[in-house]
């Protein structure tokens, strides 16, 4: 166990000093939710409305963009080669590297929502609502984009070629997410049934997210 | 010849040179006598002769999840057993599966032109396939992407595999999504149960389209086999060159 | 212990690297294993460390733990030196040392043996190409591993750097490890030699 504790270590250590890391999704998710007023025009109502949606895109865009460097960062100074010869089964290896990616890029996302909320004029029950989902759902966004983080090391780019994987992959996330914000806003629906739906889409990431990932990366080191 | 003779791509070749010209044959008349009994089909009290366009969409929209279903078989293939002919099995069906995709998708849109008003409408089933199509893509692109063809093939299959286990997800979400948004939606594709005369004129469609994916997928594997012949012989002619 | 290769075919990319290779090696013995570039001496080295599946034959380590494969018993020494510049020189090797299982606390010991104790804790950045060389050689000494797979391990070091690694070497021979080195040069240490063709 040593050894993933100290994979996840060294990864939350990594993200944190290096500048690009994780501070820079968050700066991406407020660029891109600054930008949606430019698209849309600053009627607050209409904000209001397509607050969750627009608070939602932003993060799956930002949490994809950060998953790029997941794998190849170690395949490129040979880091991955020792990983894969470690006594840590590569599955478990790659859900820990996952995981300290979340921790050090998804949690930077859900904490910066309610300042977000209120560029959106979001109230509280919104904004809460939002940060519930996503503290839920960007678990599956993050071990769903490994998959493509690890084929971006057989691809030897990432970048628009992994997003476009990923993506119809997200889709599922993307519902079941924004619909339970909604359903907490103005509950036509309940909460909870779209919320544990949520819950159930990152459980099955958190399995074949790692699985798929481990099988990438084994047959991409030929 | 037992079923393992098949891995061999030479054998392959030879079996595969008999057997297409007869398949070609197959599908042609298949889909002649569907496409004429779709004609001669009774219009559709509501909808019109428009409807008749189904006898094209539905088999087009069960190929493309069916083609799916073939390249995972063939993704298993390639990650578990190594068998050599699983690549070119899977390389050879992805253009071949985007297409019935790309056909229902345009067929569906005709369909819905006349009921709905517009050419595209956001409705569950055809959405569907819509994000069906961009996983085509998207994988398309990743066989383009990587140079070795043994390294694109495991890096494909399982993206293959991610997405089979997706589809059922995708097709549940957006089914929901769908009553989520329009909570009274009226006119729905194929609601309608179907009449004994539009049942045969479907299903011989639907063998015939069938047939036609088979010729087409295993004049596909051909092609992509002698590609790689050829590859290997200039590779070949590279090294000798060298040395 | 005995590490031995039997009947190995390397494809790469289509292209048949080698085949038929034997080869065999038994504890207190280094291998050196030469030939032109492009007759896969990486390749095997890679193949040895599980990280290239070959297209026949096998690789097997007899004497060796019986619950651990081969690959948990090697140390793989590339051209890459799989150092994070962002983290200490500390931090990267008690990293290694903890996901690879060794013992704790020797971390101390493995800098010295390899002239890096004054600079345990400055950025890994901070070091030049043959100092991280030798943070990647006290990797090998951080965890104990009885074979060591060592693709050009001299070829980033200075003399001094090299005088130290035949030390490093000869005492992991002394120990009853097992040394696979694809070399330009020579080692400094007494190997066997597995001649590499020319490819085809």
């Amino acid at each position: 166990m040593t050894a993933l504790a100290a994979l996840i270590r060294r990864d939350i250590k990594i993200a944190l000093r290096v500048g690009g890391g994780a501070l820079i999704g968050v700066l991406f998710f407020l660029t891109v939710t600054v930008l949606m007023p430019f698209a849309i025009g600053p009627d607050l109502a209409l904000l209001t409305r397509l607050g969750p949606a627009i608070l939602w895109l932003g993060a799956l865009l930002a949490s994809l963009l950060t998953l790029d460097r997941l794998f190849t960062a170690d395949h490129e100074d040979g880091s991955l080669d020792l990983i894969v010869m470690g006594r840590a089964p590569l599955e478990l290896a790659c859900a820990a590297k996952a995981l300290a990616h979340w921790l050090a890029a998804g949690v930077p996302l859900i904490v910066a929502t309610p300042v977000l909320g209120l560029l959106l004029n979001l109230d509280a029950t919104a904004t809460s609502a939002v940060a519930l989902t996503l503290l839920v759902g960007t678990p599956a966004l993050t071990f769903t984009g490994m998959i493509g983080a690890a084929l971006a090391v057989t691809l030897h780019r990432g970048g628009l070629l992994l997003a476009v994987l990923v993506l119809p992959l997200s889709i599922p996330v993307l519902i079941f997410g924004v619909a339970a914000s909604q359903a907490a806003i103005t509950g036509p629906l309940s909460f909870g049934t779209p919320f544990s739906i949520l819950c159930a889409l990152s459980l099955v990431s958190l399995v074949v997210g790692p699985f798929a990932a481990a099988a990438s990366l084994r047959h991409g080191l030929d | 010849m037992t079923l393992i003779d098949l891995a061999n791509p030479t054998k392959f070749l030879s079996l595969t040179a008999r057997v297409l010209p007869w398949l070609a044959g197959a599908t042609a008349i298949l889909l002649l006598i569907g496409f004429y009994q779709a004609a001669m089909a009774p219009d559709d009290y509501q909808q019109g002769a428009t409807a008749k366009i189904m006898f094209v969409h539905v088999p087009n929209a069960w190929l493309a999840m069916f083609v799916w279903g073939v390249m995972s078989i063939a993704a298993l293939g390639t990650l578990v057993w190594r068998h050599p002919l699983a690549d070119v099995a899977a390389k050879a069906a992805v253009p071949i599966g985007a297409a019935f995709t790309f056909l229902a998708l345009v067929t569906g849109s005709l369909w819905g032109r006349p009921m709905w008003g517009t050419y595209w409408e956001w409705d569950a089933r055809m959405t569907s396939v819509l994000i069906l199509f961009l996983m085509y893509l998207g994988l398309m692109a990743l066989w383009r992407a990587v140079d070795d063809p043994s390294r694109a093939a495991r890096a494909a299959a399982v993206l293959t595999l991610v997405g089979a286990i997706n589809l059922p997800i995708i097709k549940f979400s957006v089914d929901w999504w769908n009553t989520l948004h329009q909570p009274a939606a009226v006119l729905r594709m194929g609601g309608t149960s179907l009449d004994k005369a539009f049942l045969i004129p479907l299903l011989v469609m639907a063998v015939g389209f069938s047939l036609l994916f088979v010729t087409l997928h295993l004049a596909a594997m051909r092609n992509e086999i002698l590609r790689r012949r050829v590859r290997s012989l200039q590779m070949m002619q590279a090294s000798q060159q060298a040395a | 212990m005995r590490l031995s290769g039997r009947h190995i075919d390397c494809i790469r990319g289509g292209r048949e690297v080698f085949f038929g290779l034997d080869f065999e090696a038994s504890s207190g013995q280094a291998l050196a294993v030469v030939g032109p570039n492009g007759s896969g001496k990486t390749s095997l080295l890679r193949l040895i460390a599980g990280l290239l599946v070959p297209a026949g034959g096998s690789v097997s380590l007899e004497g060796g733990e019986a619950e651990l494969t081969l690959p948990e018993q090697s140390h793989y020494l590339g051209h890459r030196d799989a150092m994070k510049p962002a983290l200490s020189v500390a931090e990267n090797l008690s990293f290694w040392r903890d996901f690879l299982g060794g013992a704790a606390g020797d971390l101390g010991r493995c800098l010295s043996a390899v002239g890096l104790a004054h600079a345990t804790h400055l950025p890994a950045a901070y070091l030049s190409a043959g100092q991280r060389r030798r943070l990647s050689i006290a990797r090998l000494l951080v965890v104990r591993r009885p074979v060591w797979l060592l693709d050009e391990p001299t070829s980033a070091l200075d003399t001094a750097g090299q005088d130290l690694f035949v030390g490093v070497m000869r005492e992991h021979l002394a120990g009853g490890g097992i040394i696979v080195a694809a070399t330009h040069s020579p080692l400094g240490i007494e190997t066997r030699e597995l001649r590499m063709g020319g490819g085809k």
